[in-house]
């Protein structure tokens, strides 16, 4: 019992980057897997992966104004990129008849554009692979810090805005009707992803951090299809793999952002043989 | 349009070649080294009679190397062209091709007994021969040959400055050994976020830790960096050295688990520039071992 006790918790006792590690992925999870479950109910799935492109150029700019890895002015500049793209998205597909998703991807391709461009005039190409592959491992205080207050920010957003994004999620034509402002929510929303995948690049890196948001949610969604618990659901399987995926990249030596992605993915893998909603479905369907 | 461009190609091509045939061999032979450690023992072998240039940049890392338009011409310009080798310079076979280059550059670190760190899962031999000065001796050697090979009427001045050259790094070699015999064996440990290190720490007796492999390139795994802290607690390092090329961030979380202190700039795989502490070979292997040994000394 003692000889479990010390492989799952012995790393966490003996090792202060390991807890701090944990602390993140917790963190991380509990942002980040509500405002999937939203994401993924709007079908904007893939909206995050190109907001994590869009966010790079404001943390380049940020990385080479304060001349290194700063936490502090990286997580500003991408959140101002972030928003940037977010809202010349917004504004053009509310305008225009392109769909979101298409101005989506040309503002986000020329955001990532931008940013290797400013990382290659100045830097060298290992500079840019440190913010594409942040790692959880180095961790520190203020990191910690910042991702604490996101994620407190979030869900508060999350609950204040909680009754009209549900409705403009569902029926956004009755929200125009009813007169209630439906883009200012959406924008709100487009806020909360784009400073949770901020969170996330800290810890996981440009590439990586869509992955606590959307691996997760699309794993509670194969449980439930109540909101509030397919939340609960995705924030916890965020939290667990982060365990997991620690404990694995502990004891058998493999980096550890992957390992945490990679335990999300076996749980959604798992959900898809197991749950109701998953591959048994579709068969009974076809029978 | 094309046609007249191709035209206008070929006869700058044939230009280039015509005076390598046509006159005697050229009185200095222009002569390119992949970086900059390498180019300056080229430069102190070759003396007056080579002018060489370096392709990748002072402070630049010889692993990552994005060559430019310019780096294509030097190197076709070339008379002879200088690679330390194993694995160091894996850009160089895409430059070679982009560049149109044909010839056989050296090897300079043919003839030295490579090492092979233990443990690490790709089986490569560590490319970072010249930080044990032995192995700058059989550079040198080397250098001298291919020199004397490519322009042959000045044989001797090249085995002059050579020799010169050697003895210097006689008297660079018995000085380190001399200065780091003087400190405990038990305290000769460094930490660092690069494994360059390996043929220094075995020509001089130094332990080297590190919290990455042997390559800037792979992600650490958590039971990595734990195995690293629980060998520094045991051993008591008290300074670490960070890498400009590597990422800083793991080497802090290592340095704040044990409670260790930076202890300055080592230069590992670069010199400095002309301005720097590290503008030439054998004061790069200076600094070095001035700022290991502040770091071993008892506090």
């Amino acid at each position: 019992m003692s000889g479990l006790f010390s492989v799952l918790w012995g790393p966490f006792a003996d090792f202060g980057f390991m807890r701090r590690a944990l602390v993140a992925c917790v963190t991380l999870g509990m942002g980040a897997g509500p405002v999937g479950v939203m994401l993924q109910l709007r079908r904007m799935s893939l909206i995050g992966d190109a907001m994590s492109h869009a966010i790079l150029p404001g943390a380049a700019i940020g990385f080479l104004l304060a001349g290194g890895l700063s936490l502090t002015a990286m997580g500003l500049g991408g959140i101002g990129a972030g928003l940037g793209v977010a809202l010349l998205a917004g504004l053009v597909s509310r305008r225009t008849h392109l769909a979101e998703d298409a101005s989506f991807a040309s503002f986000y391709l020329t955001s990532l554009a931008l940013g290797v461009l400013i990382v290659s005039a100045r830097g060298s190409n290992i500079d840019l692979l440190h913010v594409l592959f942040g790692t959880i491992l180095a961790i520190d205080g203020p990191a910690l810090y910042l991702m604490g207050g996101i994620t407190t920010l979030s869900l508060g957003l999350l609950a204040v805005i909680w009754r009209p994004l549900v409705m403009e999620c569902v029926d956004p034509g009755f929200m125009r009707m009813s007169g209630a402002r439906g883009g200012l929510y959406h924008m709100v929303f487009l806020f909360l992803v784009v400073i949770n995948l901020v969170a996330g690049f800290e810890a996981l890196g440009t590439l990586m951090s869509v992955g606590m948001m959307m691996v997760p949610a699309a794993t509670a969604r194969l449980w439930t299809r109540r909101l509030l618990p397919m939340m609960a659901l995705s924030a916890l399987v965020g939290m667990g793999a982060g365990l997991v995926g620690l404990l694995v990249s502990y004891h058998c030596h493999l980096a550890a952002g992957p390992s945490i992605i990679l335990t999300c993915s076996v749980l959604y893998i798992l959900s898809l043989l197991a749950s109701p909603a998953g591959i048994r479905a579709g068969n009974s369907l076809s029978l | 349009m094309l046609r007249h461009l191709s035209c206008l190609l070929g006869v700058w091509g044939v230009l280039s070649i015509l005076p390598a045939h046509a006159a005697p061999p050229p009185h200095v032979v222009r002569a390119v080294a992949s970086f900059t450690v390498l180019a300056d023992v080229v430069a102190h072998v070759g003396g007056t009679h080579v002018s060489v240039t370096s392709l990748v940049p002072p402070d630049g890392d010889p692993h990552e190397f994005e060559p430019a338009p310019n780096d294509a011409r030097v190197l076709r310009q070339a008379d002879i062209v200088f690679m330390s080798g194993e694995g160091l310079e894996s850009w160089f076979g895409r430059l070679a091709h982009a560049a149109g280059y044909r010839g056989t550059p050296v090897i300079v670190s043919n003839g030295i007994s490579l090492y092979t760190p233990p443990g690490n899962r790709q089986e490569e031999a560590d490319p970072h021969v010249w930080n044990n000065v032995a192995n700058v001796i059989v550079w040198a050697d080397n250098i001298r040959d291919a020199l004397i090979a490519i322009d042959p009427a000045d044989a001797d001045s090249f085995r002059t400055s050579a020799a010169a050259y050697v003895s210097q790094l006689e008297a660079l070699d018995r000085d380190i050994r001399a200065r780091i015999s003087a400190i405990p064996a038990s305290r000769r440990r460094i930490l660092t976020s690069h494994d360059a290190f390996g043929y220094f720490g075995r020509a001089y007796g130094v332990t080297f830790l590190a919290p990455q492999g042997l390559s800037t390139e792979t992600e650490a795994s958590a039971g990595d960096m734990a195995s690293l802290i629980t060998q520094i607690r045991a051993n008591g390092v008290t300074t670490y050295f960070m890498e400009n090329a590597t990422d800083p961030r793991m080497v802090r979380q290592v340095a704040h688990a044990t409670g260790a202190a930076p202890g300055g700039e080592l230069y590992a795989e670069a010199l400095s520039p002309p301005t720097g502490p590290a503008p030439d070979y054998i004061t790069m292997m200076r600094h070095n071992t001035d700022l290991m040994l502040a770091a071993m000394r008892p506090h």
